[in-house]
């Protein structure tokens, strides 16, 4: 890597610390909103994944990585959501015996 | 290359080793010790279950009043037997030790891509199985709640439990580096020309294994901080409101779910199901192919079923949890994909069969072992089937038929490959050969005492015999007319521990016999065998590292002047 | 003996193996603290009432542990630049700052959590779910960020060393321990309106 491109990736950095510190304040923000709970959770983990894939993005310089690593992630991706989305839905679809 | 000049001390060559090579072999030489004492366990449990309330001879004074086996102690005994052959014994033993030793050695690598964090890892394991066992001197026993850990049962029991906590996070941080380094190892360390579809089906194994370790086993941790949390400072994560236990309502605020804990369970141990089989796969296939002489049938199928079956591990485990009252939507959900699971596993047993068509096979131990592991691996995949219908499983579930499963895939299954891949490299590792006779007495016997303890399980089971009952059956009028048959297993179980002194003593044999000066005696194509002396030269394990031009296994290839064409041979 | 590619990229994957190594490592982390997340959501959806963060917690605190490490993140990778420039001086700068706001969010943490335990009546992990699970998982985190000043401290202090022997290896460690810096800001970014929030 050049010292141009460094410098240029400092710029970057600066960019992306001003939205972050932006969009903090915004996530308190919406919480304040009265919107119910569902939109208001809905919304905010919208706005922390946005702050999430910046941190990923150009912090850990995922925008531009290697193929291996994209792999690896999205295997990882898919397990997590599994994690996440399958023992809450077989929950959710227990059996109401009572 | 070598370091081999310098001098070093006992220690720093032998235990504090950063080579892949010592490594594995602590790994192997632990785990067979782990193996033995979960066998040793067992032995115990099959004569109170043949001769319940009777004194056990020679070590019962040790036991309990009177000599007889105590209830509590009979819990203990269980959790603690399948805690140690799977966390301590098998997966260490199939993953640490071959893992560590052959997969650096089959991709022509140096060592592994983290030496030292190697080293870690299996201190770590060494710590953690420490850990686990120091519950049996605890108040109250070992834990008690069996392998699984159920709570509320497990949060409500005695320190045992904490203790098994504590080693089981010990034992998973273990798997973490041991599952980062073998895919780093995969992925950067191949030798020259040596891509992905050149690599031995064993390498691929590892590889997959290593990625449902990295993946499975973190959830587990998460579980285990959280049941920590419930036993130590009363949170109540697993805890359901009012919970009565000897008449009294427990003080916890409640809220919890016990099934969350068994979402988290099987979210790991189901995989864990194929960190237990897939090494076994890739053993087996390397022996098959050598003692064939000739090519494996379809290596891509075989890949691409493994890579299939690994990512399909994930999403089958609720199938453990049927009776739990799971929704008919779900359960369907469950049993789809547990049905699509088993397509792989009989792509890749079916690719063995018929690579044994037509072979000129030669009948030594390992290759027995493997044989052994065919038929045996297919009754424990094919009596699971019904086990992941929901509608049978209502009836099967925890009886001696889910036990009579899982013990032919893991003990004549994959212990079975783990016996032929340390009879195939034994020459390898040590530069000496096994005893031929001692070996196969060994394969016979096993063979016959496995079958003899596993198959009247599904008798017992079918007749509805829970597998957690301290007596057996006795005081159960469904269990009589089946109850004759635990004597039975019994004998068989004894008779299968007598048997491992056939491999006992000929690993003490053959390890003071000479060297035989062979470098590659079974003919093998892969660099393991064929770019390194037997055994393998210190640091740095080959003269100059292979480059790779061939597939692993081009045997008999017609035109060619030996009937093995080694993977690092250009002509 | 020399393992190959531990500083060099290998050619086919462009990757060393210390990096590969670390998202691995990562990999497990997003389990393990999805593991958390998964319990987090089924405990919340198997009760009939679960409280709203702001019952228990302080939100203005919060906010300002997040900004301190938002910009903790930002001057962790500042120092991986600064090295990459060869500018020795602004790396410990950086660094050294790196230091300084993870401390700040640890003392904050401090705060918070002697604020709960003295409350009358005290809020405990006991006390109910939601707590228990606010702090497990802030716990975690916590001893994350320790782990992650421990070696940030190290490669600011006698670790340093190494720049003057291997510069290229160096600069590839504080690339790993950066991402790994990243990772825990990006827990704490979920952990924030997950817990404080919503």
């Amino acid at each position: 890597m050049s010292p141009e491109e460094v410098k240029h990736h400092i710029k970057t950095y600066i960019i992306v610390f001003v939205a972050l510190m932006f969009l903090t304040v915004v996530t308190v923000a919406i919480s304040y909103l009265d919107i119910g709970v569902v939109p208001g959770i809905a919304l905010g983990l919208f706005v922390a994944s946005i702050k999430a894939s910046l941190v990923a993005c150009y912090f850990m310089h995922l925008i531009d990585e290697r193929t291996t690593i994209y792999w690896t992630l999205i295997a990882t991706a898919i397990s997590f959501l599994i994690l996440i989305f399958l023992p809450i839905g077989a929950m959710l679809a227990q059996a109401r015996v009572y | 290359m070598s370091d081999n000049h310098h001098h070093q001390s006992f220690w720093t060559k032998y235990i504090w080793s950063t080579d892949h090579k010592v490594i594995g072999i602590q790994y192997a030489i632990t785990s067979l010790l782990w193996l033995l004492i979960g066998f040793g366990l067992m032995a115990i449990m099959r004569y109170q279950l043949a001769y319940p309330g009777t004194p056990v001879p020679f070590i019962g004074n040790f036991l309990g009043e009177g000599g007889i086996l105590p209830a509590e102690m009979y819990n203990s005994l269980g959790a603690m037997h399948g805690t140690i052959m799977i966390f301590l014994g098998v997966v260490p033993l199939a993953f640490g030790a071959f893992g560590n030793y052959f997969v650096p050695l089959q991709i022509g690598a140096v060592d592994m891509a983290f030496p030292k964090l190697n080293a870690a890892s299996y201190w770590t394991y060494f710590l953690g199985s420490v850990i686990m066992v120091t519950g049996f001197f605890v108040p109250g026993g070992a834990a008690n709640s069996g392998w699984t850990s159920y709570p509320p049962l497990a949060t409500t029991a005695t320190m045992g439990q904490t203790v098994w906590l504590w080693g089981m996070v010990m034992l998973i941080t273990s798997s973490l580096l041991g599952s980062v380094n073998i895919l780093v190892t995969v992925i950067q360390l191949r030798a020259e020309g040596m891509t992905w579809m050149k690599l031995p089906i064993f390498v691929w194994t590892q590889f997959i294994t290593a990625f449902l370790l990295l993946l499975a086993f973190p959830p587990l941790e998460a579980a285990a901080v959280l049941q920590l949390m419930d036993r130590i400072i009363d949170t109540s994560f697993f805890m359901p409101t009012g919970l009565v236990v000897s008449g009294e309502v427990l003080p916890n605020a409640g809220g919890g779910s016990p099934l969350l804990w068994q979402h988290l369970f099987w979210f790991l141990a189901h995989p864990e199901v194929y960190v237990l089989i897939l090494p076994a796969f890739g053993i087996v296939t390397e022996v098959i192919a050598n003692n064939t002489r000739k090519p494996i049938k379809g290596y891509k199928s075989l890949v691409y079923a493994m890579i299939f079956l690994g990512f399909m591990s994930f999403i089958v485990w609720a199938h453990h949890m049927y009776l739990t009252g799971m929704g008919t939507t779900i359960g369907a959900f469950f049993q789809t994909t547990t049905m699509i699971i088993s397509i792989p596993s009989v792509v890749i047993l079916t690719a063995l069969l018929l690579s044994l068509w037509g072979g000129s096979i030669r009948f030594n131990t390992p290759m027995l072992f493997a044989l052994g592991f065919l038929p045996m691996f297919g009754i424990g995949g094919l009596t699971g089937l019904p086990l992941g219908l929901a509608a049978a499983d209502i009836y099967l579930h925890d009886t001696y038929y889910v036990i009579g499963h899982f013990h032919y895939v893991v003990a004549p299954g994959t212990i079975f490959a783990l016996f032929a891949g340390i009879y195939y490299w034994f020459p390898k590792i040590t530069g000496k050969r096994t005893n031929e006779t001692l070996g196969k007495l060994h394969f016979f016997t096993s063979f016959v005492c496995m079958n003899g303890v596993f198959m009247p399980m599904f008798i017992t089971g079918l007749a509805g015999v829970s597998r957690r009952l301290w007596d057996g059956g006795e005081s159960y009028a469904h269990a009589a007319g089946v109850f004759q048959l635990n004597e039975f297993m019994s004998i068989f179980a004894w008779l299968l521990g007598v048997s491992q002194l056939f491999f006992i003593a000929n690993m003490i044999i053959s390890l003071r016999s000479k060297k035989t000066g062979e470098i590659n005696p079974w003919n093998a194509t892969t660099v393991d065998w064929t770019d390194t002396s037997s055994p393998p030269l210190g640091h740095g394990n080959f003269e100059t590292v292979p480059t790779i031009y061939r597939g692993p296994y081009e045997y008999s290839v017609p035109g060619a002047k030996s009937d093995y064409l080694p993977q690092s041979n250009k002509g | 003996m020399e393992i190959p590619f531990n500083v060099k990229e290998r050619p086919d994957t462009g990757l060393y193996n210390g990096k590969l190594g670390v998202w691995f490592f990562l990999a497990s982390e997003v389990m393990l603290f999805g593991g958390l997340f998964s319990a987090y959501i089924f405990l919340r959806n198997g009760v009939e009432y679960w409280p709203h963060g702001t019952d228990y917690l302080d939100v203005p605190l919060a906010t300002l542990n997040t900004l301190f490490l938002i910009s903790s993140s930002v001057t962790m990778v500042m120092s991986w630049a600064s090295l990459k420039l060869n500018d020795f001086k602004k790396f410990k700068l950086y660094c050294g700052v790196t230091l300084l706001f993870a401390l700040a969010f640890l003392v904050v943490k401090y705060f918070e959590y002697s604020a709960k335990f003295a409350h009358d009546p005290p809020y405990l992990p006991s006390t109910n779910n939601f707590l228990g699970i606010y702090f497990t998982m802030t716990g975690l985190h916590v001893l994350h960020i320790l782990g992650g000043m421990l070696v940030i401290g190290y490669y600011f202090g006698p670790g340093s060393k190494m720049w003057n022997t291997e510069p290229e290896r160096f600069t590839n460690r504080i690339e790993i321990v950066g991402l790994y810096w990243h990772f825990v800001d990006l827990v704490w970014i979920f952990l924030f309106p997950v817990l404080y929030l919503l």
